[in-house]
């Protein structure tokens, strides 16, 4: 019988520890949760208290490893532990209350799961005899979550809490990571039990990561040989990877002299930096990124899942290729493009198993050096469209040249990025450029309006000295802004560069590629005065309204040692060029101008 | 009529096919509404599910899913299943030639007369059991493959059928292989 996966094997026999050495201490629940995260490595919680959790806030009181971080709104609370997690490579953590509390983390974790960040949300949750009763304060977290986290778990006693703490981490971390939550009951965290260490808990082997295969590296590497026109595909899978393997990653490219795209969450894994650095590729990627893939004869897909974004018409997608997709995650694979060769694993450990196959291989003649000649030649021409080039102006600033100009001035500082949702953060992923893997915090796969804010603050606490900015929309940061009193509070000196268009300006966009420019509620109305706003928050406010005024405007904001809110006011009708319009082949982009109003086919129209 | 829509009317999707999956699972709570709650949230209907522990020791349970879907849409749910915590392993019983599926339905007769000779008569040939008599009901425990299943029922519609309770399929592999 067909067997798809087996995880019937226990990872590791739960091992007995010696029975002299532990002097049987029961605990509180609270206590053990706290020793468990403890034993976890956790340094910080980024939370918001409630009656649910008072017993775990009593004995926060009493630590000193943990450092708690309080939010204004528990959706900033689980971005800003996307923003440490993602930044750090660690696993964010989260505590929130039961009821609108939970409920409140729910955008947060649905954006960490089609992200595939590791977070550990704890919820509290009413006291057991209550459970179903609607009890003040009760929701049914684990129904409203189950759709929402990588997975979920009620704690039935406190005598099962600590094993549970681990596996919520080891599932949060491995296969392919993404958000666990664990609703526990007011009554349990009081209730005494023993604490188990994560070596005695007993591990069931939840997710397996298969080992590299030999065969399938030689095959792969046989490919790689035959391929003249490759290219690599790489995502966020990459830099979850961890930073081996984009090191790797830049070996193997290095090697072979394949060119590298990536899509929106992989920007950093390869060096922008790099001549073989295709830039973005997808909706707004760049025209040499997306030519590549349609015309290429072998493609090397490494952590990234294929996503509507990328693949425009799906039926005209790289129809030439050979296709090789290295992936932790089964159910990723051949999900929406069928694949000729899926490699399951750890991205750093196969790519680095392709690079020792592929030097062994390199001593024979078969692929002479000049093989991707023709190749590198035809992907020279591409670049020579310049298709992220725009038209400057001495009058207003363009949104592009503002980002142009912040990537310029911060050189040589430490650099993170974090985004909002909309044009500004596709202009941020096309004109600044990231050398270096886990710089670039976004919401790709929900595309999280008030991501960027509270994400800049989980940033900021991963990196106290470095440079934090979010690159922001008028209309996203007034939906976090409320987490500028987080940044005061904790010393916090993010700077939220805010490029004021004052329009939804992606939706608007849209409006006037599919609506005949009929710009239905996309105006943003009543927008506040974002410098006054800082100052009431106890930050600074900044404004610049003339390209001539950006450069010292940007020195200035990163010379304040404090949160800054800078309202850049950029022409207000620019739009995201190139574009691939939904339903459209990658060969067929758009580039400036105006819209005529048929760039978009029927099948494109019911795409978002 | 031409679709005056900005937006298409959506074309028609691949053939759909049964498939009969069983999902070893850890027997935890919630673990039963992770797997048909996964399969449902993709807008697939659960034609049959049984589930029972089969392992006390382990805490294991069987669950055995009858869907239909379009091939590319099972292969995702097989592979979504897998990555569920509690789930062990995931066995497609419809890619297997040789496995044994079974069924039970329990089938109440209300019939006097001639009907209700010709309904004892096809439950003998179907190997049904009788297992409660009045002077106008009969109620059969009938076991066999879903197919077997349909056809007693179906010729039992004109003869009094009332009720009917079915279990879902049972599947295992033949041999002496285990799981
Ligand atoms: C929470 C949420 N609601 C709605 C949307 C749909 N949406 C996508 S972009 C956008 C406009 C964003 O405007 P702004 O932040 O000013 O960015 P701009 O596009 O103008 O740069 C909207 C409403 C979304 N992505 N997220
Ligand atoms: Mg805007």
């Amino acid at each position: 019988m067909m067997t798809l996966l087996d995880k019937t094997e226990a990872l590791a026999p739960a091992q007995s520890a010696p029975v002299a050495e532990l002097e049987p201490t029961q605990k509180a629940g609270a206590e053990l949760l706290l020793d468990a995260l403890e034993e976890q490595g956790v340094e910080v919680i980024f939370g918001y208290p409630g009656g649910a959790v008072l017993p775990i806030y009593e004995a926060l009181h009493q630590r000193e490893p943990i450092r708690h971080v309080m939010v204004r709104h528990e959706q900033g609370a689980v971005h800003a532990a996307e923003g440490y997690a993602r930044s750090s490579g660690k696993v964010g953590v989260v505590l929130v209350t039961s009821g609108p509390g939970a409920t409140n983390a729910v955008t947060g974790l649905t954006d960490a799961l089609l992200d595939s960040i590791p977070l550990v949300c704890i919820t509290g949750q009413v006291a057991r005899g209550l459970i179903g009763t609607d009890a003040f304060q009760e929701c049914d977290t684990i129904g409203i979550t189950r759709a929402c986290t990588k997975h979920n778990y009620l704690v039935g006693d406190a005598r099962g809490l600590p094993a549970i703490v681990h596996e919520a981490f080891h599932v949060a971390r491995n296969g392919r990571p993404g958000p666990v939550l664990i609703d526990l009951p007011k009554d349990v965290q009081f209730e005494k039990a023993e604490y188990v260490t994560r070596r005695v808990a007993r591990q069931r082997n939840c997710i397996v990561t298969p080992p590299v295969q030999p065969k399938e590296i030689e095959r792969a590497v046989e490919l790689m040989r035959q391929a003249r026109r490759p290219v690599f595909y790489t995502g966020g899978g990459v830099i979850n990877a961890g930073v081996e393997a984009s090191a790797a990653l830049r070996a193997l490219a290095r090697e072979t002299g394949f060119p590298v795209t990536s899509t929106l969450m992989g920007l950093g894994a390869f060096p922008a930096s790099d001549p073989q650095w295709l830039g973005m590729l997808g909706m707004h990627g760049s025209f040499e990124a997306n030519n590549a893939m349609h015309g290429c004869d072998l493609m090397i897909a490494v952590g990234a899942r294929f996503d509507d974004r990328v693949t425009g018409r799906l039926d005209a997608f790289s129809p030439g290729s050979r296709k090789i997709q290295i992936d932790i995650d089964p159910s990723s694979v051949n999900k929406i493009v069928k694949v000729d060769m899926p490699i399951i694993g750890d991205a750093g450990a196969i790519l680095e198993a392709l690079l020792v196959q592929w030097r062994k291989r390199e001593s024979d003649a078969a692929a002479p050096p000049s093989r991707l000649s023709e190749w590198t030649a035809q992907i020279q021409t591409w670049r020579g469209k310049n298709s992220f080039a725009f038209e400057n102006s001495d009058e207003v600033i363009k949104p592009q040249f503002a980002i142009e100009r912040l990537y310029q001035m911060t050189r040589g500082r430490d650099v993170y990025i974090t985004t909002e949702v909309g044009q500004h953060q596709m202009w941020a992923a096309q004109h600044f450029h990231f050398d270096d893997p886990n710089r670039w915090m976004t919401s790709g796969g929900l595309g999280t309006m008030g991501y960027g804010l509270p994400a800049a603050l989980g940033v900021q606490i991963a990196h106290p000295d470095a440079l934090v900015i979010d690159i922001a929309g008028d209309a996203s940061v007034q939906m976090m802004m409320q987490e500028m009193s987080t940044a005061i509070q904790h010393d916090l000196p993010v700077k939220i560069f805010i490029l004021n268009n004052e329009y939804l300006g992606m939706v608007r966009q849209w409006q006037e590629l599919l609506h005949d420019g009929r710009y239905s509620h996309t105006y943003s109305e009543s927008l506040p005065d974002f410098v006054k706003l800082a100052e009431a928050y106890g930050g600074a406010g900044l404004r610049a309204e003339k390209p001539g005024e950006l450069d010292d405007a940007i020195n200035e904001m990163m010379a304040i040692d404090k949160p800054v809110l800078f309202d850049c006011r950029v022409s207000g009708e620019e739009n995201v060029f190139p574009m691939i319009p939904s339903g459209a082949a990658h060969n067929q982009m758009l580039f400036g101008g105006a819209f005529t109003g048929d760039e978009v086919s029927q099948e494109g129209r019911v795409q978002v | 009529m031409e679709n005056a829509s900005v937006y298409p009317v959506p074309q028609e999707e691949a053939a759909v096919a049964e498939s009969i999956l069983a999902v070893i699972v850890d027997n935890e709570p919630g673990v039963l509404s992770r797997v048909i709650g996964l399969i449902s949230a993709r807008g697939y209907n659960i034609e049959s599910l049984t589930v029972a522990e089969v392992d006390a020791e382990k805490h294991r349970s069987r669950i055995t899913v009858v869907t239909r879907g379009t091939p590319q849409k099972i292969e995702q749910i097989k592979a979504q299943l897998g990555r569920l915590v509690p789930v062990r392993r995931v066995i497609d019983i419809s890619e297997e030639s040789d496995a044994l599926t079974r069924e039970l339905a329990l089938v109440k007769i209300v019939s006097t007369g001639d009907k209700r000779v010709e309904a004892m008569r096809l439950a003998e040939i179907f190997r049904a059991r009788p297992l409660d008599t009045t002077h106008t009901s009969f109620i059969f425990e009938v076991t066999g493959a879903r197919d077997k299943i349909n056809a007693f029922l179906d010729l039992l519609k004109p003869l009094g059928l009332t009720e009917v309770s079915r279990t879902g399929v049972l599947s295992i592999r033949r041999g002496s292989e285990a799981e």
